[in-house]
């Protein structure tokens, strides 16, 4: 946007979808603060006034809630790293010539559109299943004992679920910033005496970078959100209990709507720590 | 030492046979420049030599060994690439330094190398910027002070002006061939602008689909053009080549005469034409004449300036002692 015109005409022209969005987030966050000041119990005598700051207080030095901070970010920091290194192998691959390479990337973006409910049943039920799943199959195969993996090695398993479903997202990004490489460059490397690997780490991931950096905040804002994976695998239980799951739970199996609004409020000041860091880290590739 | 030779060598895409197999001998030293129009497989020869495309036959030898399949990190050449190829995010200093690096060069001495480069390309000034923050004149430095710091035995360069401005070409023509002049090093130059070819070369080959036309020093292709094919490609303006009826006289199938080598007089010649458009230089007039033997209109260079009215009658003389005949095949034979 180069001049005064220009950028004032941008101004009026985005105004409208700046309103929406800001209606569509201010209303739930006003409620939100609202309720976390009130001691509200809907089975259980309905709205009975204001408590201050007691909500927050309950929350906070409830034994679950530093657990399920770090469950969150045990989760989100799992995920990321898995997405991130198998996705730029997986773009890295995609993008070679090879026979039927069409279909397998379709394979690899099919996930991406499994409901995570539906795709968490799935790993729950035919792969983690201790007796009936295919891990279980495979175990006894080579002769050792099933794992339940939900309830031995319940956040590897969660982390794992939620991996499989965010990779494509990722191998999509990051493919399509691979194709974006002038394959002069490397070959310029290649003329410059840098073997394969020289050139992965000098010329495509510094390419990659804007990309990763991009899914890396994408998926923290989804990420720090998951529900339906836990709901349908572990319940929140074996130390598997998020901050979201933690504000479920409070909402409606304890029916204590004031209690979770409180909750709501510290997962959004966990998520802004979080895009914060994040934004230290890697936002400045998004800079030049 | 620098001494490439081709022998046989060809390169099929798929079924597409894009340089059928082809002989050349590069000497030690030697400026040698690939012309020919867009698609005649120069830059597919271009990067046969550098290894980044694998011939379909033939051998390649660099400096008497057999270099066909060593690849190209080890042949020891250099290249420019059209688009500069310069890594983005590196500084124009560890851009240069790059293939140092890659060599596992000491620190010291890579500084030395980088700074030596950087100050015979003027790029001292710029060498802790972003490729991206500079002009196209200046990028092309830093792609050859890249080129240069490794000491390569041949450099290859793929059009490496076409992205630049006409002023800024003419001078980084003249920084080129004053670095093949110190350096003395091994240069195969890829344009397909005939003027580059013909101010830079010692040598030129012109090919076109993939064959080579011919080969020689500017002033060899200029004055014995092997076909009417080079004939008409090197030289501005281009040289008329003539047929037909007219020229019954010079027992010649096709005749072909420079613009400089055609007198223009009101009164008396060969040709009756009328005056078109003219071109003034100011050193030199172009002038294009309509004549009715002729479905194209001939080119005259003039010295300095010359007025003729548009729609004008004229006449043209061929200077014979320059004047060269082909016969049905297109070949030249005097
Ligand atoms: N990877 C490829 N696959 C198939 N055909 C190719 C490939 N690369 C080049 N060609 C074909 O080979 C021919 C020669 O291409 P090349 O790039 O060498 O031309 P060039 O002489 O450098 O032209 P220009 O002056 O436009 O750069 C062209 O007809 C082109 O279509
Ligand atoms: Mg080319």
């Amino acid at each position: 946007m180069a001049t005064q015109q220009s950028r004032s005409a941008a101004r009026i022209m985005m105004a409208p979808a700046v309103i929406l969005l800001l209606g569509w987030m201010l209303v739930p966050l006003t409620m939100t603060v609202w309720f976390s000041f009130k001691k509200y119990l809907p089975l259980r005598g309905g709205d009975l006034g204001w408590t201050g700051f007691d909500n927050y207080v309950r929350f906070f030095t409830s034994s679950a809630f530093w657990p399920s901070v770090q469950a969150t970010l045990v989760i989100v920091g799992g995920v990321l790293a898995i997405t991130i290194v198998f996705g730029v192998l997986l773009a890295a691959l995609l993008n070679q010539p090879m026979w039927g390479r069409g279909i397998v990337r379709i394979l690899v973006i099919a996930p991406f559109f499994v409901m995570p409910t539906v795709s968490a049943l799935v790993w729950k039920n035919m792969f983690m299943d201790p007796v009936n799943g295919l891990f279980a199959h495979l175990w006894k195969l080579f002769g050792a004992e099933p794992v339940s993996w939900l309830s031995e090695a319940s956040l590897e398993s969660i982390i794992l679920i939620v991996s499989w479903q965010w990779l494509p997202f990722a191998t999509l990004i990051l493919l399509t910033a691979i194709q974006s490489l002038d394959s002069e460059q490397l070959e310029a490397a290649e003329m410059d005496g840098a073997p394969p690997l020289k050139r992965f780490g000098f010329i495509t991931l510094p390419h990659l970078s804007r990309a990763i950096t991009v899914v890396v905040l994408i998926q923290t804002i989804f990420l720090l959100s998951i529900f339906a994976e836990i709901f349908v695998t572990t319940q929140g239980a074996f130390g598997t209990k998020t901050l979201t799951y933690l504000i479920y739970q409070r909402v409606l199996e304890s029916q204590n709507v004031g209690l979770g609004s409180a909750g709501g409020v510290y997962a959004i000041i966990l998520a802004n720590i979080v895009a914060i860091f994040l934004m230290r880290i890697v936002g400045k590739n998004l800079d030049t | 030492m620098g001494r490439i030779v081709l022998d046989k060598i060809s390169k099929s895409f798929g079924d597409v046979e894009v340089i059928p197999p082809l002989d050349l001998a590069i000497n030690d030293g030697e400026f040698t420049v690939f012309v020919g129009p867009s698609g005649c497989g120069k830059s597919t020869l271009l990067r046969l030599i550098a290894g980044l495309e694998d011939s379909s036959g033939g051998h390649i030898r660099i400096d008497h060994e057999d270099a066909t399949h060593v690849p190209p990190a080890k042949r020891g050449l250099a290249m420019v690439f059209q688009s500069y190829a310069l890594y983005p995010h590196m500084s124009v200093r560890k851009n240069i330094a790059f293939p140092l690096k890659m060599a596992k060069m000491d620190k010291a001495e890579i500084d030395r190398r980088v700074e030596g480069a950087a100050s015979v390309l003027n790029l001292t000034d710029y060498l802790d910027r972003r490729p991206g923050q500079l002009s196209g004149g200046q990028r092309q430095r830093v792609a050859i002070g890249r080129a240069i710091v490794r000491e390569p035995s041949a450099f290859l360069f793929d059009e490496p002006l076409s992205n630049l401005d006409a002023a800024l070409r003419v001078g980084m023509r003249l920084e080129i061939s004053e670095l093949h002049k110190r350096l003395k090093t091994t240069m195969i130059y890829v344009t397909h602008d005939q003027v580059e070819a013909m101010t830079m070369a010692d040598k030129i080959v012109v090919l076109q689909a993939g064959v080579i036309e011919q080969v020689g020093s500017p002033l060899e292709l200029y004055r014995a053009p092997r076909n009417v094919f080079v004939a008409g490609f090197i030289g501005s303006p281009k040289m008329n080549l003539l047929s037909g009826p007219e020229i019954a006289d010079y027992n010649a199938h096709t005749i072909g005469t420079r613009p400089e080598h055609i007198a223009i007089s009101q009164t008396e010649g060969v040709w009756e034409g009328t005056v078109g458009v003219s071109e003034h230089l100011g050193s030199d007039t172009f002038v294009h004449v309509k004549c009715a033997a002729f479905p194209e209109p001939l080119t005259v260079r003039v010295r300095g300036e010359l007025d003729l009215s548009y729609g004008s009658t004229v006449f043209l003389t061929p200077d014979p002692e320059h004047l060269h005949r082909f016969d049905a095949q297109g070949l030249r034979f005097a």
